[in-house]
């Protein structure tokens, strides 16, 4: 524990637990969207900001911002104009994302050692000024997520609806498209380029197989994020490893445990109350 | 009574230059309730996809309340009832939070919802008889308990045009009768109603005009016609390409 009384421990432990909580009040709305995939690709396009801010000596964290979010909002275009064509479009922008990375990381003086604190997270280096960024905009992602709670959960839900509805469909849309960017960029330096999206999916994960309504599981999937952070921290500065991997495997470990007691829990009460309520369908039946 | 709510004029829809709809004019006045009628592929649900702006028109003009569709804000007053919802990602939802998602219109993006609002999901739930379900998952529901929930989703914004797709295509048969009922006392109140159907079954005595659409064209406006042929035989045997076939659950795909 006595390592937390070092300053650079304390700016990762406070990093990671903004991000384990805004990562899912993201994720949420990706996952109801059957976007579990986006961060991964956003985060494969935030790379080549990274390269883009190595090489002219720019701060990397800012232009990956700024090039995560144009990429974010071309994918939204992409993704609310077209269908087989918009699929190959993403894959286009991933790989050259990637590839954009990696190629503009070799230009620059930078490390190898560089380009992996960007794949795979460096939570140890964040300076002071690195951790206002994240807090800041850590806070309002958390403020855009929940205070439009239900707007964003009627356009995720139904999107015809939603317009039906009057709801200013496309604003919300590309809403959610930049905030994933903004997530992405700042979970980059918790996580690595590489592990963000199990931050922004697997708590949500975890947190549905147990609950009933969309707020449960919003606000259970950012407790678990919290506490998936928090003892990942934990448990690299304890056994020494690496404090992105920890973060994520613990998540997983979280969902494991939930997925396994809620299943327990549900054949008991099956077999307390036999065919009172019709059992739900799989969550994975594809219906298109 | 003669208030148009809804007018369409020489409409026309087309998807990738295959046309859909050609030529539509219908009007429906304050206080009716029309069903759109035809066969599967006729064009009735593209028709109504129209009025709502979900589709855009080739040619043609359609109102609103007296307004152009264009420029049609009063979403509040309109109450839509997809045929079913998409494929969510699973995330679950309950009965209530999805009513709930028909008072937005009214409420606006960021006014957190009142005493008005629980109250208009209150009776919405209790006019399609599932206030003993509201904080169940969607999922856990059957089809037509489902269907019911998207009835309440419309009702719960107090629309005076309500507008209905396929509303009863695979629903059990007590939630027909529910939503029958649902039906009545909106048109009892004032309301308006524009919906397609395949059959009519319980609705058939709330009707007041009957549009029949074939081959994207309307070959009938008028009285409900009688049912012809093999539809006319009291249990006749009929296939739907979506519904009765298909598993409770919809949303928890």
């Amino acid at each position: 524990m006595e390592l937390f009384q070092y300053p650079y421990m304390q700016r990762a432990l406070i990093a990671a637990l903004v991000i384990g909580l805004a990562a899912p009040a993201l994720g949420i709305y990706l996952v109801q969207r059957r976007l579990t995939l986006i961060g991964d690709g956003i985060g494969h396009v935030a790379l080549t900001g990274v390269g883009a801010g190595l090489l002219l000596n720019r701060s990397p964290v800012l232009v990956a911002v700024i090039v995560a979010t144009i990429g974010a909002v071309t994918i939204e275009v992409v993704r609310s104009r077209g269908r087989t064509s918009g699929d190959l479009a993403l894959a286009l922008l991933f790989y050259g994302g990637i590839a954009g990375g990696v190629l503009l990381v070799g230009l620059s003086d930078a490390t190898s050692a560089n380009l992996n604190a960007y794949l795979f997270g460096s939570l140890t280096t964040i300076s002071p000024a690195d951790l206002t960024t994240i807090a800041v905009l850590g806070a309002a992602i958390l403020v855009a997520m929940i205070a439009l709670r239900p707007a964003l959960f009627a356009v995720s839900h139904d999107e015809e609806y939603a317009r039906v509805s009057g709801l200013p469909v496309r604003t919300l849309n590309l809403l959610i498209a930049v905030t994933t960017a903004v997530t992405v960029t700042i979970a980059m330096r918790a996580v690595g380029v590489l592990l963000i999206s199990a931050l922004m999916v697997v708590p949500v994960a975890a947190a549905q197989q147990v609950t009933r309504g969309f707020r449960g599981t919003m606000t259970a999937a950012m407790a678990l994020g919290f506490f998936a952070a928090g003892s990942g921290v934990w448990v690299a500065a304890t056994a020494d490893t690496a404090p992105g991997a920890s973060v994520v495997l613990v998540a997983i470990a979280s969902f494991l445990v939930v997925a396994v007691t809620g299943g327990i829990w549900r054949a008991l009460r099956r077999r307390v109350t036999p065919s009172s309520v019709p059992a739900p369908e799989p969550h994975e039946v594809v219906l298109r | 009574m003669s208030t148009p709510v809804i007018t369409v004029e020489h409409g026309a829809v087309g998807y990738d230059g295959r046309p859909v709809l050609r030529d539509v004019s219908l009007s429906v006045t304050a206080g009716e309730v029309v069903a759109v009628l035809g066969a599967n592929g006729s064009g009735k649900s593209t028709l109504i996809r129209a009025v709502l702006g979900l589709v855009p028109l080739s040619t043609g003009t359609i109102t609103l309340f007296g307004q152009p569709q264009r420029r049609f804000r009063q979403w509040q007053r309109i109450g839509y009832v997809p045929q079913r919802l998409g494929a969510g990602g699973g995330v679950p939802a309950t009965v209530r939070e999805v009513v709930a998602s028909g008072r937005l219109a009214r409420r606006g993006l960021l006014r957190p919802p009142g005493t008005a609002d629980r109250a208009a999901v209150d009776d919405a739930l209790r006019a399609v008889g599932l206030a003993d379900r509201a904080a169940d998952p969607v999922a856990t529901l059957s089809g037509g308990q489902q269907q019911r929930t998207l009835i309440a989703r419309a009702l719960a914004g107090r629309p005076e045009l309500l507008i209905l797709d396929e509303p009863t295509a695979g629903v059990d048969a007590a939630s027909q009768e529910a939503f029958a009922g649902a039906l009545r006392d909106f048109v009892g109140d004032g309301g308006t109603v524009l919906l397609v159907a395949h059959e009519l079954g319980p609705l058939r005595p709330v009707i007041s005009r009957a549009v029949v659409v074939h081959e994207g064209g309307i070959c009938h406006d008028g009285p409900v016609p009688d049912p012809a042929g093999h539809h006319a035989e009291p249990d006749h045997d009929h296939v739907h390409p979506h519904g009765p076939d298909e598993p409770a659950g919809l949303w928890s795909s």
